[in-house]
């Protein structure tokens, strides 16, 4: 078990980090002909930029139009954000003071994430026009991350398990130094279940994580009128006319 | 049709129910399919070519390639849903199609069977609904033309989504794509072609708009006592009047039109208004053609350097001010042959405002005695541009020359005015008498808020600063059991407030 772990987690991280890396260099690369932020919107670049931290942390446009989702998102996201931080002390040695003050608030994130995912997944199903947009892959992503959150919670909550020891087997996949995993179940169960979400994560909508950094509606800036903008295809087109 | 068509509820604006899906309920509601006439001046192909599929797919690549919008937003959307109840046509319909990221997935499902992974792996076994993806089969396209055409690219969704998805890309990359196969709108290809062979949309030759015009002098001249000109061609005036040529003369358009002529004359601005861009709408837009919005915008470059002038101010029109304001750089700039004080280009209200806030011009509210306004923002206005300085201008402006100039005013609905403002329901290449179904359904939500005005605040009179809205309004109006001379243009409003010369 270990074996197949190791590989498992060593080829995941290579989709994820890949995948991933792919899709954001098409994002990067590909022009955006025209001006187009939705309005009204910040006049400078550095004032787009804060719009979009306010969408990424704050979910601002998801508050204008639907707070019983907002709220279901921001527990989810948040909750997750903070079981994330909550496992690194299974990647860092020593393991960074705030991470340690932050470890009982993770299991809170775990709960709150649990929650949300839990009304995600029941609005959608109840929900006439939400259950109407969903397809066999939304539900399978919120069933996952449900069981992933679900088993991760058994393991702290009734079944421990040796987390020296699954300390001890990542601190060596870090160094190319296959150490043994626990075999318990139900550890088995969350780590396959997350090295599948890496995997399924640049073929995905989990892509709207980068994606929306990209989004031109909200990174640009409202300033066609002082600076000209032409994409490259644009002032090749131009060359070609003139 | 029109005829049979159910005229939907008004309820109240603030306890809008949200309605149960009707599947199917628009499925046969579709614009006249483009003929080879309307298809090959524009450089499309005809009819439907035999390989479209295959060329539909290319296409689809190039866009992919060459705009960041589509290709973010085609995978970005998480079906969260915050959308589903924001489009004024499934509001006024009820057909789940017209949601926007239903609308979205008739397009992202064939993206992701030919552009992803997981579709072309799985839809080549068949199993491609397990990611939503689907063959892009005629029945799609078919749907595609439908939907593609119930949808007026207001952007209203784009406001509510986390990612900033906007729809409007998503029909104009769609339209794109079948005018390249052949399948286009007749309304929209048939106005492009009359721009390029006449000059404008409404097909309206040289000579007829300067013996129109001529006219409007005469009746300036009958109602103020003055000689108010409307010049044309005029070589070295200081400003280029570009305005959608329902301006000429569809009603309550040409009243706008006398009213932006009475402020020049009151600010002793020379203008003139070009034979070669007598028109500031840009059907290009709708059917998502850059290559077609740049051959219609540089008909204005053009004559602003033929004629000489310093500043370009466009007339009353939404998506004309989208194209004009975020566009106009863009596509035949850099505009450094005009003057560097003033914005290029200028919106006619960004100009009267200044006017008025400088005291320039002289406005007496009783011209517009007993009338109590409500403003309908525009959505191209509200959503894709911006008048004066400050972000929120284009709501700020307007609504301040109309309180200059009447006695009363009232706003509707704040979850239907500003940014979150409601489409006409014509907007988008969809004022065509063939979709006055959907027109007048997707009217709904502004007409109830409107309705809700006229109610506690005896609201009399509605303005706009959209061509296509004023002439939407005034067909859909009546509809709803409102008078159609209700709908007003902005300028029309300062036209009978303003005061001049001696002889008031």
């Amino acid at each position: 078990m270990t074996t197949f772990f190791a590989i498992l987690f060593y080829a995941a991280f290579a989709v994820l980090v890949v995948g991933v890396g792919l899709k954001v260099a098409q994002y990067a690369r590909t022009p955006a002909p025209l001006k187009i932020p939705t309005t009204p919107a910040p006049l400078t670049p550095a004032g787009a930029a804060f719009r979009v931290g306010r969408e990424v942390t704050l979910f601002e446009s998801l508050w204008k139009a639907n707070k019983p989702l907002w709220i279901f998102a921001m527990a989810f996201h948040l909750g997750l954000a903070l079981v994330v931080v909550r496992h690194l002390r299974y990647f860092l040695d020593p393991v960074w003071a705030p991470i340690v003050w932050l470890q009982p608030f993770g299991v809170y994130g775990g709960m709150a994430m649990l929650a949300g995912l839990a009304a995600l997944f029941v609005r959608r199903v109840v929900v006439q026009r939400i259950a109407y947009i969903s397809g066999p892959s939304d539900y399978l992503m919120l069933a996952l991350l449900l069981a992933i959150g679900a088993s991760g919670m058994m393991m702290k909550m009734l079944a421990h398990t040796d987390i020296v020891a699954v300390k001890s087997f990542f601190l060596g996949l870090m160094v190319f130094d296959i150490r043994v995993l626990p075999a318990d179940p139900i550890l088995a169960a969350h780590l396959f279940l997350v090295a599948l979400l890496m995997l399924v994560f640049p073929f995905s909508k989990l892509l709207h994580a980068p994606g929306v950094f990209f989004s031109p509606t909200r990174n640009q800036a409202d300033d066609p009128r002082e600076r000209r903008h032409l994409a490259p295809w644009a002032a090749q087109l131009e060359r070609e006319r003139n | 049709m029109a005829a049979d068509t159910k005229i939907p509820a008004m309820g109240d604006p603030a306890e809008r129910a949200i309605p149960c899906l009707q599947p199917g309920a628009m499925a046969d509601s579709k614009p006249y399919v483009a003929a080879p006439a309307h298809n090959e001046p524009l450089g499309f192909p005809g009819e439907l070519v035999p390989d479209w599929q295959e060329k539909g797919i290319a296409r689809m690549g190039e866009l992919l390639g060459k705009y960041k919008s589509l290709q973010v937003f085609m995978d970005i959307c998480v079906k969260c849903g915050a959308c589903t109840d924001k489009c004024h046509y499934f509001l006024g319909t009820n057909d789940p199609k017209n949601m926007p990221v239903a609308r979205q997935d008739l397009f992202r499902s064939v993206y992701r069977r030919y552009f992803t992974p997981a579709g072309k792996a799985l839809g080549a076994v068949g199993m491609g609904k397990l990611v939503g993806a689907r063959e892009f089969t005629k029945e799609v396209l078919d749907e595609w033309f439908n939907y593609f055409h119930q949808c007026s690219q207001c952007r209203r969704c784009s406001v509510f989504c986390p990612y900033g998805i906007d729809t409007a890309e998503v029909s104009m990359a769609a339209r794109d794509i079948m005018d390249n196969i052949g399948l286009g709108h007749k309304y929209a290809n048939e106005i492009i072609g009359k721009v390029h062979k006449i000059g404008n949309n409404l097909g309206l030759p040289g000579p007829a708009l300067i013996d129109n015009l001529e006219g409007l002098e005469e009746d300036l001249k009958d109602e103020t006592g003055l000689d108010i000109r409307m010049p044309v061609d005029e070589q070295g005036a200081e400003i280029l009047l570009v305005t959608p040529s329902a301006d000429f003369f569809a009603e309550p358009h040409v009243l706008g039109l006398m009213g932006y002529a009475k402020v020049f004359h009151a600010a002793g601005t020379s203008w003139t208004i070009s034979t070669k861009a007598t028109e500031a709408a840009n059907f290009a837009m709708f059917i998502g053609s850059y290559d077609q919005m740049q051959k219609i915008a540089m008909r204005i470059r053009e004559a602003a350097l033929e004629l000489g002038v310093k500043r370009i101010v466009f007339g009353e029109c939404g998506h004309a001010w989208r194209v004009a304001y975020s566009f106009l750089n863009t596509l035949i700039g850099p505009m450094d042959f005009l003057d560097p004080r003033y914005p290029k280009p200028q919106h006619i209200l960004e100009f009267t405002y200044d006017l008025i806030q400088r005291g320039g011009i002289r406005l007496d509210k009783s011209g517009n005695d007993g009338m109590v306004l409500t403003f309908h923002d525009s959505c191209n206005v509200a959503r894709a541009s911006r008048m004066g300085e400050r972000p929120g201008g284009q709501f700020v402006i307007p609504r301040e020359v109309i309180k200059a100039c009447v006695p009363k005013f009232v706003d509707m609905h704040p979850d239907t005015i500003g940014e979150k403002t409601f489409c006409c329901g014509g907007g988008g290449g969809l004022l065509t008498d063939e979709l006055m179904d959907v027109r007048i359904k997707g009217s709904q939500p502004r007409m109830e808020a409107l309705n809700d005005v006229v109610k506690r605040e005896g609201v009399t009179h509605m303005a706009a600063i959209c061509a296509i809205c004023k002439a939407q309004f005034t067909k859909v109006l009546p509809t709803y059991g409102f008078d159609r001379e209700m709908i007003v243009s902005v300028h029309q409003l300062v036209s009978n407030a303003i005061v001049l010369g001696n002889n008031d």
